[in-house]
């Protein structure tokens, strides 16, 4: 099989629009992984209730991504689109992870922070919202920063689910035209050209927040 | 130094701090051992002892950063440690605990400042959301505490810009700001370096002298100590061994277990 200029022209856009998808699911599922892995460290701090919602975390870490999205998407109503499915159970599986990072982050924080809150009856929004997250978070957004490649890297596993990212056009063209060698090399590259500048990106605030 | 003694200037009248029997054990260890003490208003009382005889505990208490195994600590008349239901002392509620340790700051042996806040933050934090104190109100007050212990060039300085003794002296301000009745001094002086300890120990001879804050130190700076307490307690293994004004303890120290330490310290 040989390289085609002409065919892997044609095909650029469908790719491109599957990158944005692709990159539109990434964001939304790392946000909402960020935002419901906080509430889970959080909850999981209270007694008996924590204890259920870690049993729940630690069975979504334990069964595979895959399984997930054809679990939730066979069973979802119609009404709502593969998309939204995807970028639901992708923000569940990460927050699951998230969660135990936020929790290293606030196990982190000296207990004299704590004792200093206590001493000046600070109310608890303000011992958690002004002095103990802060320091909690900074310290972990390099391992954090981590797991948005890693899912990043994950999001072709939508393709299972229908959802038109960058995978599932690829594979489209692929069943079209019978050749797959561009497609797939350019998936690769897409790929490549996105998480190589936020690998670097990710070093870069490390370096700039390693030192609290 | 005013030397007034308050315990003969009221007649008989409820200590502001009392311990009543106090237990602390954690585990089987047990570091305080039926405890019973009392603190006057406006007194300096300095705890001495070999490691490990509760002292620092004693303090740890009443800031509430541990709690009592068994036994009452009242503050100001009103119990700590537990709380009336009808006439019944209960255990107290971390409601409770708030308001009555509002009264009470403490300055630690780590500084345990901040350090995502500026010198200014750390201070109006306390003040600002634990007092309801309007913010110009706690800013001000802020200017005030670091011109008393001369750091007012660091009011917008981060926490780890400033050296353990600066650290220190923004953390005794940052107690001062919550205008408390009473003083903890945790060992304030243990993690500086030799050459940082004198300004520490000026700003606090200031607020002795200027101030009537009923304090509780625990120190190894003999010489302070002798110069600014009325009283110094000597525990060991969770008791007082030996109590008296300063000059009596450190000049002439009739049990042989405060001899042995003295000695110890001394040298």
């Amino acid at each position: 099989m040989t390289w085609d200029w002409e065919f892997t022209g044609r095909i650029i856009p469908d790719l491109l629009n599957g990158l944005a998808v692709t990159v539109q699911a990434t964001v939304l599922g790392y946000t909402l992984a960020l935002v419901l892995g906080l509430a889970v460290a959080l909850v999981r701090r209270i007694p008996v209730i924590g204890t259920a919602v870690f049993a729940v975390m630690e069975f979504i870490r334990c069964t595979p991504l895959l399984v997930q999205l054809v679990f939730v998407f066979s069973l979802a109503p119609n009404t709502l689109s593969a998309f939204t499915i995807g970028v639901a159970v992708l923000g569940v599986h990460y927050a699951a992870y998230t969660a135990e990072v936020y929790r290293s982050g606030i196990e982190a924080v000296p207990a004299g922070q704590w004792e200093a809150c206590r001493a000046l009856s600070l109310p608890l929004h303000r011992t958690w919202g002004a002095v103990i997250l802060p320091q909690a978070i900074r310290r972990v957004i390099p391992p954090l920063g981590n797991y948005l490649i890693a899912m990043f890297k994950d999001t072709p596993l939508l393709f299972a689910i229908t959802v038109g990212e960058l995978m599932y056009q690829a594979s489209q063209i692929g069943g079209v035209y019978f050749r797959y060698l561009e497609a797939m090399t350019l998936v690769g590259l897409f790929f490549l050209l996105v998480s190589v500048p936020s690998a670097i990106l990710i070093r870069q605030l490390e370096r700039r927040y390693a030192a609290v | 130094m005013p030397q007034s003694d308050p315990r003969t200037s009221t007649g008989t009248h409820e200590p502001l701090i009392r311990f009543d029997q106090v237990v602390k054990r954690f585990g089987s260890l047990t570091v305080l051992d039926r405890l019973d003490f009392t603190v006057d208003a406006g007194e300096r009382v300095t705890l001495i002892g070999p490691s490990g005889s509760g002292k620092t505990t004693i303090l740890r208490l009443l800031m509430t950063l541990e709690q009592v195994t068994s036994g009452v600590i009242w503050v100001g008349g009103e119990p700590l440690s537990h709380r009336y239901q009808g006439d019944r002392l209960v255990r107290a509620n971390e409601k409770h605990q708030r308001r009555v340790r509002k009264q009470i700051g403490m300055v630690f042996q780590q500084f345990n400042l901040f350090p995502n806040m500026t010198v200014r933050q750390n201070i109006t934090e306390g003040p600002i959301h634990s007092l309801g104190i309007s913010r110009e109100e706690a800013d001000q007050r802020a200017r005030e505490l670091l011109e008393m212990v001369d750091l007012s060039d660091k009011i917008d300085a981060h926490p780890a810009h400033l050296s353990g003794g600066q650290q220190q002296r923004v953390a005794i301000a940052r107690a001062l700001a919550m205008r408390p009745k009473i003083l903890l001094l945790d060992e304030v002086t243990s993690a500086l370096d030799p050459e940082l300890v004198t300004g520490v120990l000026d700003v606090l001879r200031t607020v002795a002298e200027t101030t009537d804050i009923t304090m509780l130190l625990v120190t190894h700076e003999m010489q302070f100590a002798r110069d600014v307490s009325h009283r110094v307690l000597m525990f060991d293994h969770g008791r007082i061994v030996e109590e008296g004004p300063p000059e009596q303890i450190f000049g002439d120290p009739k049990e042989e277990r405060t001899k042995a330490f003295l000695h110890a310290v001394l040298d």
